[in-house]
């Protein structure tokens, strides 16, 4: 089933030709309207008529989210405030949020690329979907909303929160079909059982929505267990639009990237270069469609690798593995951007640890939790509990100022945590090791 | 009541909470003859420190911090008291009230001579404690 066939579907010859024209397009665009992309590519000596074919982005400068930091508020927008209609901000809770902004015609093929997603799944007029994506700056929870509403599917707004309600508005009213992240969808399901409720047998779910979040094979089955559907993990990040940049199809091998909107490129992340196809590397994002905020090559950190096979499905748009990493270590708790350089700046500021540290995260029945291990100087160590757990409280309270969550702090003995030569091993991630 | 009363130095050791560390820590002091003449084990939630009385403090500190132990060295009074009925009240609890300090820990040695206890008591003050125990 496909929401438009005709893009979906589109040879790979035309497809290009496409995306070629939308390239040379939003590049003129970016460099006529925004100082930011007229600087960068005047500084490489390029004009937007030299990009004459696909292979030419490569000389196009990358963007990164430091670039919309330094560019904050406005920096990166292409048309006149007036014709903005939206903004959407990111979850981030430190420094500077990204915001996003979108014309009519931005919102339009946005809820266009959501319908996509979620007649993939099979969603349809008569069906009714509960929204558990959080509601407001988040671009989840709008986004959904619209994709789902343009399908002619009925919309249950529930956001976020409150299982036992969203529980039972599945059960009173039907509900076929479920959009949240992976981690809420089993806190849905958990809270069932607990209820004595198992839904995979008493209600009418068939397919579900999940994304924001990573999500791992184990844990997708657990969902589809609990839940008694069929999971679709979706892709999408702030900067470039929001959710429905990727999505899986009813087979579940893969994402595929809506490349009539996006321009797709996996890159060695050291180097900068282009990988061939099956080789993993760092997804980079050119917008080609959008008004409000065009993108040109977007590193988003996400560590991906492209099929090189097409799918049975018969969308010719190229699919993605799962996001099996990210180049900045970057970590999602609780639906929070963690980045363990904010901990260890937080840590600096604390006297009496020593520079070393080593983060854990797990998922404690469905929860992420979050704990630093850090090794305590020789200098504060007496003989007394008192000034450790002085010491434990303020590493807690700094790490809980910075990040906007709460965090476990273990006090390791110095000497224990694998020391900085190059890439220290600073993350521990026991979430995707298959316990769920 | 006046009690014998004296500074010692005693050891202490930053132990992480998980199974066997203690056993290494004891197997240091095993392997080097050392032998323990009283000993206490805080405990934290995840941490726990261990503090003893070793015949040769500053040797026990070496020991342990060649075998990569947090370990250091700290004074503490050592008291004895009578051994029945009342004697730590007498003898320490109530000089020290008295005198309005604060005990922050109190431990007992386990090598006493016939009739007596020997604790090692812990004040931050401890010239002030010392006197109050002194006087008794």
């Amino acid at each position: 089933m496909y929401w438009n066939k005709e893009a979906e579907t589109m040879p790979r010859e035309k497809l290009e030709s496409v995306q070629l024209l939308r390239l040379q397009e939003t590049v003129k665009r970016a460099y006529q309207n925004v100082a930011f992309y007229r600087d960068a590519l005047d500084r490489r000596g390029i004009k937007p008529d030299d990009i004459r074919s696909l292979s030419d982005v490569s000389q196009l400068p990358f963007t990164t989210k430091q670039d919309f930091r330094d560019t904050y508020p406005f920096g990166l927008v292409a048309v006149p405030m007036n014709r903005v209609v939206r903004i959407h901000a990111s979850s981030g809770t430190t420094g500077k949020p990204v915001t996003a902004y979108y014309t009519q015609k931005d919102l339009d093929v946005w809820a266009e690329l959501m319908a996509r997603v979620m007649t993939a799944g099979e969603l349809r007029k008569g069906d009714i979907i509960q929204n558990a994506y959080g509601y407001g700056l988040f671009t989840g929870g709008l986004g959904a909303h619209d994709g789902a509403q343009l399908v002619g599917a009925a919309v249950v707004p529930s956001s976020v929160g409150n299982s036992r309600r969203q529980i039972l508005l599945i059960q009173d009213l039907g509900v076929t079909a479920l959009a949240c992240t992976p981690s809420y969808a089993l806190i849905i399901g958990e809270t069932g059982r607990e209820l004595g409720t198992d839904l995979a047998k008493t209600s009418k779910l068939r397919v579900g929505f999940f994304g924001a979040e990573p999500c791992s094979e184990p844990m997708r089955k657990e969902i589809e267990d609990c839940l008694g559907l069929k999971a679709l993990d979706i892709y999408g990040l702030t900067e470039i639009l929001g959710p429905g940049v990727a999505h899986e199809c009813m087979n579940q091998r893969g994402l595929h990237l809506a490349e009539d909107n996006f321009l797709v490129e996996v890159i060695d992340p050291e180097t900068g270069r282009s990988l061939p196809p099956g080789q993993k590397g760092e997804l980079v994002l050119t917008t080609l469609n959008k008004e409000a905020m065009p993108v040109l090559r977007y590193r988003t950190r996400d560590i991906v690798s492209l099929y090189p096979d097409t799918c049975p499905c018969g969308r010719t748009f190229v699919r993605m593995t799962k996001i099996t990493g990210r180049t900045d270590d970057m970590l999602i708790v609780r639906g929070v951007n963690v980045f363990p350089s904010q901990i260890e700046d937080a840590l600096l500021r604390v006297d009496g640890l020593e520079p070393h540290y080593q983060i854990v995260v797990d998922r404690d029945s469905h929860l992420d939790e979050l704990e630093v291990w850090v090794e305590v100087s020789e200098d504060i160590f007496t003989d007394e509990i008192a000034p450790l757990e002085t010491l434990e409280l303020k590493v807690r309270k700094e790490l809980e100022s910075v990040l906007g969550i709460w965090t476990r702090v273990r006090l390791v003995e110095p000497g224990t945590l694998e020391r900085s030569e190059g890439k220290a091993k600073r993350v521990i991630d026991r979430r995707d090791l298959g316990k769920r | 009541m006046a009690a014998p009363v004296s500074r010692i130095e005693q050891v202490s050791v930053f132990l992480e909470n998980r199974p066997g560390r203690l056993v290494e820590m004891l197997k240091v002091l095993e392997d080097r003859g050392i032998n323990i003449l009283a000993m206490s084990l805080a405990d934290a939630p995840d941490f726990g420190i261990v503090r003893m009385v070793l015949p040769d403090s500053r040797q026990g500190v070496e020991v342990l911090h060649e075998a990569g132990f947090t370990a250091r060295s700290t004074e503490v009074l050592k008291v004895e008291v009578p051994h029945r009925p009342g004697g730590l009240v007498d003898t320490v609890a109530l000089p020290l009230s008295r005198a309005g300090l604060n005990i922050e820990y109190i431990y007992a040695s386990v090598d006493p001579a016939p009739g007596q206890a020997v604790v090692v008591v812990k004040v931050r003050d401890l010239d002030a404690a010392e006197k109050a125990l002194a006087v008794g």
